[in-house]
């Protein structure tokens, strides 16, 4: 990881984009612009970080903006990992998709539309990748309920069978 | 040497055996010797066999059954599975049908690939709501008389993931037997699967709509 | 191919066949080509695809022309339901999803919750969770070989593979009473030591693994049907692969020696002396023999881990974070507090976001856990090298036969569990 002073001037490298820096047990973590996303992660592939481990979505519930995407950058050569991280509201959760110059979101990206409902722009194939293609509602949000079947114990049965009739 | 080759020598020779022809006693006997004791050898030799002693040397020595409980036990021993994992459950399913604990010493390690060659499904792993009519559709293509293993406590009830992802095998499909487990052992898997041998031995009726009550869920054309 | 003399007609006539005709690039549309193209499915249910895997194969002719995998028939929701549960309850969630390599789960998970909770793991400990990782290893490419075998058609090595791998079960049996999804490790260390008897049993194993992996050796590697199989078909070089995510043995094979054991060692790896198995050209034969030999690696390591085990405590002496012992609840009141506040309700741990990386058997698996500071994880998400790994099938079998595409999904080792999660 780049130390709390390297991330610092990397932030400084980047400019604008960059909201907050948070060194946290050792890692570093870029909050940047969410429209800036793609000149970011350009910037930061020309600094080295050439592999692209993990894209995730987060739900930020309650607190706003509610929808984050985590990018988990690489670089082989140092063995240092840098995360940049953005945050979107439900009012307008889109986000420039990065696939096409890391290919390797491609899946990742389609996974956070189907968990978290973030639209990615400039994805070539944005479906759902888990849940069916007719699902409603996005499974990962901190408000869907987990869902499940009542579990009905022996003492319970008949008390659940005539409710339900 | 059909080309011409080697050179071959045939010899007979007479084996100087212990046995001699004459001690070779085969002998034709027709049913109503054999009935009367012909074959015992020796000072028991009965000179005619009568009411209870005649019924109990029949039974040991002649089987006889009903042709239903003897298509039923050819059923029982001869399941073929449906190769079918879904998840970790399908990994001890293999190690049923490994070398320890060995599935084919009952007749059963033939895995067939295709539903409509297989009657036996063994549901290993978890459910998904994806996946339950892809199941389902499997499930309709196998052939009368088929059966079903629920294995694992995922599709059983939903395991230990109780949540908007799984669907219990029992919400779409009739299910014979549940093992439970996560994920059963290969002996448990085992001990499921001969209690639905044992299930099939006592011939039950062979539709599943009969076994289940459900007849009327056909669908309508 | 060899050419020479000794060549008989067979032969001869066998390679004097070209498809150069199919192999062209396909035509401009609206000019007629006389191969049309076919859409298969190959299902959700088949026995050639590692689990429920539904690839939809464009075809001209046997040449696969484009190759679409469609996935979620095992989405299990693990993560949303480990947001429900306390931190010590996910693990065995959380094992559940790549469900081979399950200590590796809980190794990331566990990994992210210590660094999160600032919780030191005793020595004793990292090489006990070393030995078991190993093993989980061995058991994983040992499950990989046989299938992928059996796939190819080499029926019987899925059944000496099988025999290993009871053998490996039951090492984990021995030392934490289940076979699969054991949740032994425990945040802060491991939840029990090993029973005596485990050491014999483990030194045993490894004496005999080294030769039977020589057996498997041999006997696909002189199987000329696996060769011609392997050899040579769908390689991918370096540098899709990265710009595609992909780590592991795939990688490896490709000639990239990447390996978070040796970049960014965790838990004590650098304490032990083990070779990083690299390919050179990339192609099926490259990706199984670096696995093959991963195997002769992980059985070294676990030597070096039984013969330097340290002695202590197996878990982190934290009672807020780890159960004190069982003798000391009758004697001690804190002990009992404890203990009660960490089965009913848990540790609590500061907020905070981690992203913790390790080497599973099929490249980087990372756990990320974000905390608000109560007793239940905000978020979990796992970063499984499989579902990043599939995006490279199809730059893979582009242009190659079927045959070579089943192979290719079988050297893949695609775990349809951690795909889905």
């Amino acid at each position: 990881m780049p130390d709390a002073t390297g991330l610092e001037l990397l932030a400084q490298e980047l400019g604008d984009s960059v909201l907050e820096t948070v060194y946290f047990r050792n890692r570093a973590t870029l909050e940047i612009d969410p429209e800036t996303v793609c000149s970011v992660l350009r910037g930061l592939r020309d600094r080295g970080f050439t592999l692209l481990a993990s894209v995730h979505g987060v739900d930020y519930h309650p607190s706003e903006p509610r929808l984050g995407v985590h990018y988990e950058l690489l670089d082989m050569a140092r063995v240092d990992r840098v995360t940049v991280k953005l945050r979107v509201g439900l009012d307008a959760p889109e986000v420039d998709s990065v696939t096409p110059e890391w290919p390797t979101a491609d899946h990742q990206e389609r996974e956070i539309y189907d968990m978290f409902g973030v639209v990615f722009r400039g994805h070539p194939n944005l479906r759902r990748i888990l849940m069916p293609e007719d699902y409603e509602g996005h499974p990962q949000r901190r408000d869907f309920p987990v869902g499940g079947e009542p579990v009905i114990f022996t003492r319970d049965e008949r008390k659940w069978l005539e409710a339900r009739e | 040497m059909a080309a011409g080759g080697i050179d071959v020598e045939v010899k007979r020779e007479r084996l100087g055996s212990p046995v001699e022809p004459e001690g070779l006693r085969v002998r034709d006997l027709n049913a109503h010797q054999l009935l009367r004791g012909a074959d015992i050898e020796g000072p028991n030799r009965p000179a005619h066999l009568e009411g209870e002693e005649l019924e109990r040397y029949v039974e040991e020595r002649v089987l006889t059954t009903t042709l239903d409980s003897a298509v039923a036990w050819a059923r029982g021993n001869s399941f073929f599975p449906l190769a079918f994992g879904l998840a970790c459950c399908a990994m001890e399913q293999f190690h049923t049908a490994g070398p320890r604990m060995d599935i084919a010493r009952f007749g059963f390690e033939a895995f067939r690939a295709s539903p409509r060659q297989a009657d036996l499904i063994i549901l290993a792993g978890r459910v998904s709501i994806k996946m339950a009519p892809i199941i389902r559709r499997l499930y309709d293509q196998m052939l009368e008389p088929k059966w079903a293993i629920s294995m694992g406590a995922c599709c059983s009830s939903m395991g230990v993931f109780n949540n908007y992802a799984l669907v219990p095998a029992d919400k779409f499909m009739p299910i014979d037997v549940h093992v439970p487990g996560c994920p059963p052992r290969p002996e448990s898997l085992m001990h499921g699967i001969l209690k639905l041998r044992d299930l099939v031995l006592a011939d039950p009726p062979e539709g599943w709509r009969t076994r289940y009550a459900a007849v009327g869920t056909e669908e309508a054309p | 191919m060899s050419d020479g003399p000794g060549l008989s007609d067979y032969r001869r006539r066998e390679q004097s066949v070209t498809l150069e005709q199919l192999e062209q690039p396909l035509d401009v549309p609206g000019v007629e080509s006389s191969a049309e193209l076919l859409t298969l499915n190959f299902g959700p249910h088949h026995p050639a695809t590692h689990g429920v895997l539904r690839l939809l194969v464009t075809l001209q002719g046997e040449i696969v022309r484009d190759i679409k995998p469609v996935i979620g028939y095992v989405h299990t929701g693990i993560e949303k339901t480990a947001e429900d549960k306390s931190y010590w309850k996910v693990i065995p969630v959380v094992e559940r999803m790549d469900y081979l390599a399950y200590y590796f789960n809980a190794m990331a998970y566990v990994g992210a919750v210590e660094t999160l909770l600032e919780a030191e793991v005793p020595k004793r400990a990292q090489y006990l969770r070393i030995i078991h990782l190993e093993l989980n290893r061995i058991a994983s490419h040992l499950i990989w070989l046989g299938t992928s075998a059996l796939d190819l058609g080499a029926v019987s090595i899925f059944l000496y593979c099988l025999r290993e791998r009871d053998i490996v079960l039951d090492l984990f049996e021995m030392s934490s009473g289940q076979r699969m999804h054991t949740r032994y490790f425990q945040v802060g260390g491991v939840i029990e030591d090993i029973p005596p008897g485990f050491e014999r049993k483990v030194r045993e194993f490894c004496k005999v693994m080294p030769a039977r992996a020589d057996e498997y050796g041999a006997i696909l590697n002189a199987n000329e049907i696996v060769l011609q199989r392997l050899r040579g078909t769908c390689p991918l070089d370096a540098e899709t692969l990265l710009s595609l995510g992909v780590t592991g043995p795939l990688l490896r094979a490709a000639g990239n020696p990447w390996d978070l054991r040796k970049a960014a060692p965790y838990s004590s790896y650098e304490d032990f002396d083990f070779k990083i198995p690299v390919g050179t050209v990339g192609d099926n034969y490259d990706r199984f023999a670096v696995r093959l030999a991963e195997i002769y690696e992980s059985v070294k390591i676990v030597e070096q881990a039984l013969d330097g085990l340290p002695e202590g405590p197996y878990i982190t002496e934290d009672r807020k974070v780890a159960l004190p012992p069982r003798h000391e609840l009758a004697t001690s009141m804190e002990a009992l507090i404890h203990h009660f506040k960490l089965v009913t309700e848990g540790f609590r741990v500061p907020p905070g976001e981690i992203y913790n990386p390790i080497e599973s058997p099929r490249g980087e698996l990372a756990c990320f856990v974000r905390s608000d500071g109560s007793s239940k994880p905000a978020r979990v998400h796992m970063r499984d090298p499989s579902f990043v790994n599939l995006q490279a099938l199809s730059h893979m079998v582009k242009g190659s036969y079927i045959a070579d595409m089943i192979a290719t999904v079988a050297m893949l080792d695609p775990i349809l569990g951690g795909i889905d999660r």
